[in-house]
């Protein structure tokens, strides 16, 4: 049995990118649409699947990772899915050479270009899930560009913690209106959508929704005036930034694992990232050396 | 004084209706549902005024209408029929013509609702202070240090020590959720308050002192109120004027001081009557 | 209206229709009485003869069952206190007209000066200054300065008397009404109270008033208006309203 090109058919196709073209028309506003049973599990990332099927053509150029990394058990399996369902398309690992990259939980450190698309996994696409219940009144508060609730849930935090605690799927108003939740990006990637050269596209298929944030879109986290927003801190005790131990870089987001020795050690999370990184420190290295 | 706002022929039932609903209910067939389709006419022809700084008084028992009359106002329900207009400074508005979403506006920011059931106008999953933020919130006030001093200055106003500001308020006494109510409601300087039975429940002690309360504040803010009730004592101690409503019906209309020494209507002076 | 009178009531008439015995009390009946700038209009009359429902029909605690109550405003505009709307009377109650009772109608937890400070506070009159006003007008009354910060429900006839007096007079209503305001006060008391309503007189406040003894009739008022019992024309009444 065969497969059209993308697995979905054209019918498909063309409905998610009408709810493509709407979430792009309204930048943040979630557009419902009939998301299609995926050989695989919901979950497992079939609303980005969609959209990427949607959007991949055969001379593209496809990027997949799961936690920055383009090697995790979920990025591999959707990769070879794809590449098996879109005969003709290339694969790569580097975040430069990628016409599409689709994410899971990170936006690449390198700054996209206006020719990349981003297409992220959401597993819940409503920011203000977590306050009202009810989907009828969720979507009137958000016509209504009502976020107080949400803001009171911060201010609750600031009250208890003395800090707003949320690590990821930070809220984040687009375009001055709606409030998205960005997907489990840590708030790091957060600032990085802001004003982006790139579309990143972000779809759940479970939830059945698609939103977008357009190139050149405003992304800001909810804030208060006196209290801004903060990305997570990667200094050590004495103060100083922590570095990659693989790549030495201190400018990207990092991993914190226990290695064989027991030792808190931190990685670059972008794996390409770090690989370049390392690539070009060796170049230079040669050069000084030769 | 300028008018705040007036109601005109305000109307609302439950049921299918008929074309005897109205003319089958009423005080003078002593009851308010339609013998002919057991439509329940919870308000019929419902008409007033407030004036800027008033307080006035809907008195009537269970069933009277009081509550529909406030709740249509505060568009927790919608009218049948009928008109009320909120004038706002400059702005006029129609307020059964606006949309919903125009409605939600007027709610958050310029009228404020003090429930007998603390659970309707608190969420119990927040602090104290949180609830009192939120609606400032709403309003754009966005400096998370301005929002603490505003919430604790409301605090100490209505008497609840700004220290539990940060408490939940289920762990606060009857008497005190009241008074988070009402600094909430006072958040915004809202020109129109309701208030639905907010005594109601609570210890006489406590009444009073809540009572008390209520005035000062009207003194001090000219808030105009609109104040429901079944209990005599509040309207004697808060309203200049008093609606006496019964079976949908406003019965009877005056200076409270009036409806309480001279009630025209056999069933105001059964109630004061029964009061004294 | 007479063009000198501040107040003209004609032909006023109360009864009272008491619905759960079907029947009708008349209270007052043909009343007629001109009140004038700097004078007072005394009411006279036996017991029952429906002189505080004269008063209260004024003042609108009562609904006026028939007449006229022809009330000359501040502005000059004349305003018929029997027909007029509750907004106007709120506000000729706050603005002009005062009313000092037998009994004090207060908050029972207010304060005696707080009772007191009132009416200006709804005229809008700086905190302060209106403070002030009430203590002057307390010791002016001789009522003891440790009564000023208490709630004037345990107080004695006397002393209540004199805060429901100095609540009635602080706002300078441009028309008092008084029904009976000396009448548990000790010689002493009813003295500075009687100097006061002369100095309001000299002031041009006018003054419509029942006094218990007729003594204070004689040396106070410039009008009298007898009116007699409307239990006399009882009959007639009720067969015109049932």
């Amino acid at each position: 049995m065969s497969y059209p090109f993308g697995f979905m058919d054209e019918y498909a196709k063309k409905e998610v990118r009408r709810g493509i073209l709407k979430a792009i028309a309204i930048p943040g506003y979630q557009v419902p649409y009939s998301s299609r049973e995926m050989p695989m599990g919901r979950g497992f990332g079939t609303g980005g699947l969609q959209l990427t099927l949607a959007a991949i053509g055969p001379n593209d150029t496809l990027k997949v990772i799961d936690q920055g990394s383009d090697d995790s058990v979920n990025a591999v399996n959707l990769r070879s899915f794809i590449e098996m369902t879109c005969p003709g398309i290339d694969t790569t690992a580097s975040t430069e050479e990628a016409d599409i990259i689709q994410s899971r939980h990170r936006i690449p450190e390198k700054p996209l270009s206006e020719d990349q698309l981003l297409v992220l996994q959401v597993p819940y696409p409503d920011a203000l899930v977590v306050v009202e219940a009810s989907e009828e009144k969720r979507k009137q508060m958000h016509s209504e560009a009502d976020y107080s609730r949400l803001l009171v849930k911060l201010y609750e935090d600031i009250v208890k913690f003395g800090e707003i605690t949320l690590s990821h799927r930070y809220p984040t108003r687009i375009n001055g209106h709606y409030v998205i939740d960005p997907s489990p990006i840590p708030r790091w990637d957060v600032p990085r959508l802001h004003r982006a050269a790139n579309l990143t596209l972000l779809g759940a298929g479970r939830e059945k929704k698609i939103y977008a944030v357009p190139p050149y879109t405003a992304a800001e986290p909810l804030e208060f005036d006196d209290i801004p927003f903060r990305v997570e801190d990667f200094r050590d005790e004495h103060g100083h930034r922590r570095r990659c131990q693989r790549c030495s870089t201190d400018d990207s987001f990092l991993d914190e694992f226990i290695n064989e020795e027991g030792d808190t050690v931190y990685q670059c999370s972008d794996s390409d990232y770090c690989n370049t990184r390392l690539l070009s420190a060796s170049a230079i290295k040669e050069r000084c050396l030769g | 004084m300028d008018k705040v706002l007036s109601v005109t022929g305000l109307g609302k039932c439950y049921g299918k209706g008929c074309p005897l609903c109205i003319t089958a209910t009423g005080p003078e067939h002593d009851t308010n549902l339609c013998p002919y389709c057991g439509t329940v006419v919870a308000a019929h022809d419902v008409s007033f005024d407030l004036h800027e700084g008033e307080i006035l008084g809907i008195i009537g028992e269970s069933g009277s209408g009081k509550s529909t009359a406030v709740k249509c106002l505060y568009f927790d329900d919608a009218p049948d029929s009928g008109e009320a207009v909120f004038h706002d400074g400059e702005q006029s508005h129609a307020l059964f013509d606006l949309n919903a979403a125009q409605q939600r506006r007027l709610r958050n920011h310029r009228f404020s609702m003090v429930y007998q059931n603390p659970n309707l106008g608190l969420n119990f999953g927040i602090s104290a202070g949180g609830n009192i933020a939120e609606r400032l919130l709403m309003s754009d006030m966005l400096d998370y240090a301005r929002i603490r001093k505003r919430v604790k200055e409301l605090l100490s106003r209505t008497e609840v020590l700004p220290s539990r500001m940060d408490e939940l308020p289920k762990n606060f006494s009857g008497g005190m959720q009241q008074r988070v109510q009402i600094a909430k409601a006072l958040s915004t300087n809202p020109p129109l308050l309701f208030l639905d039975e907010v005594t109601t429940g609570l210890d006489l002690s406590v009444q009073a002192a809540i009572l008390d309360l209520i005035l000062e504040i009207q003194q001090e803010l000219s808030t105009s109120m609109i104040v429901v009730t079944h209990d005599l004592g509040v309207i004697r101690s808060l309203t200049n004027r008093t609606l006496v409503m019964k079976y949908g019906r406003i019965i009877e209309a005056g200076l409270t001081d009036q409806v309480l020494e001279d009630p025209q209507h056999a069933y105001t002076q059964r109630l004061v009557a029964s009061a004294l | 209206m007479n063009t000198h009178a501040i107040l003209e009531v004609k032909n006023f008439s109360k009864l009272f229709f008491l619905h759960e015995q079907g029947k009708a009390i008349p209270s007052s009946h043909g009343v007629n009485i001109m009140v004038y700038p700097g004078k007072l209009t005394a009411l006279t009359g036996p017991t029952g003869a429906g002189k505080s429902s004269v008063l209260n029909g004024i003042y609108r605690t009562y609904l006026p069952s028939s007449g006229e109550i022809l009330y000359r405003r501040g502005n000059g505009e004349v305003i018929d206190l029997a027909m007029a709307d509750e907004h106007s009377i709120i506000d000729l109650r706050r603005r002009e007209i005062g009313f000092v009772t037998q009994f004090l109608r207060a908050l029972p937890r207010q304060s005696t000066l707080d009772v007191v400070v009132q009416p200006l506070y709804r005229l809008g009159v700086d905190r302060q200054q209106a403070r002030q006003q009430a203590r002057d007008l307390l010791s002016a009354l001789n009522l003891p300065e440790r009564l000023w910060e208490i709630s004037p429900a345990t107080f004695s006839g006397g002393e209540k008397q004199r805060v429901n007096l100095a609540r009635g007079l602080i706002a300078k209503p441009r028309l008092l009404l008084l029904d009976e305001p000396t009448a548990s006060l000790d010689s002493n008391t009813a003295e500075s109270v009687i100097d006061l309503l002369q100095q309001l007189k000299q002031q041009g406040i006018a003054m419509l008033a029942i006094f218990h003894h007729p003594e204070l009739v004689t040396r106070l008022a410039d009008e009298v208006v007898a009116i007699d019992s409307a239990a006399a024309t009882e009959n007639s009444i009720k067969e015109n309203v049932l």
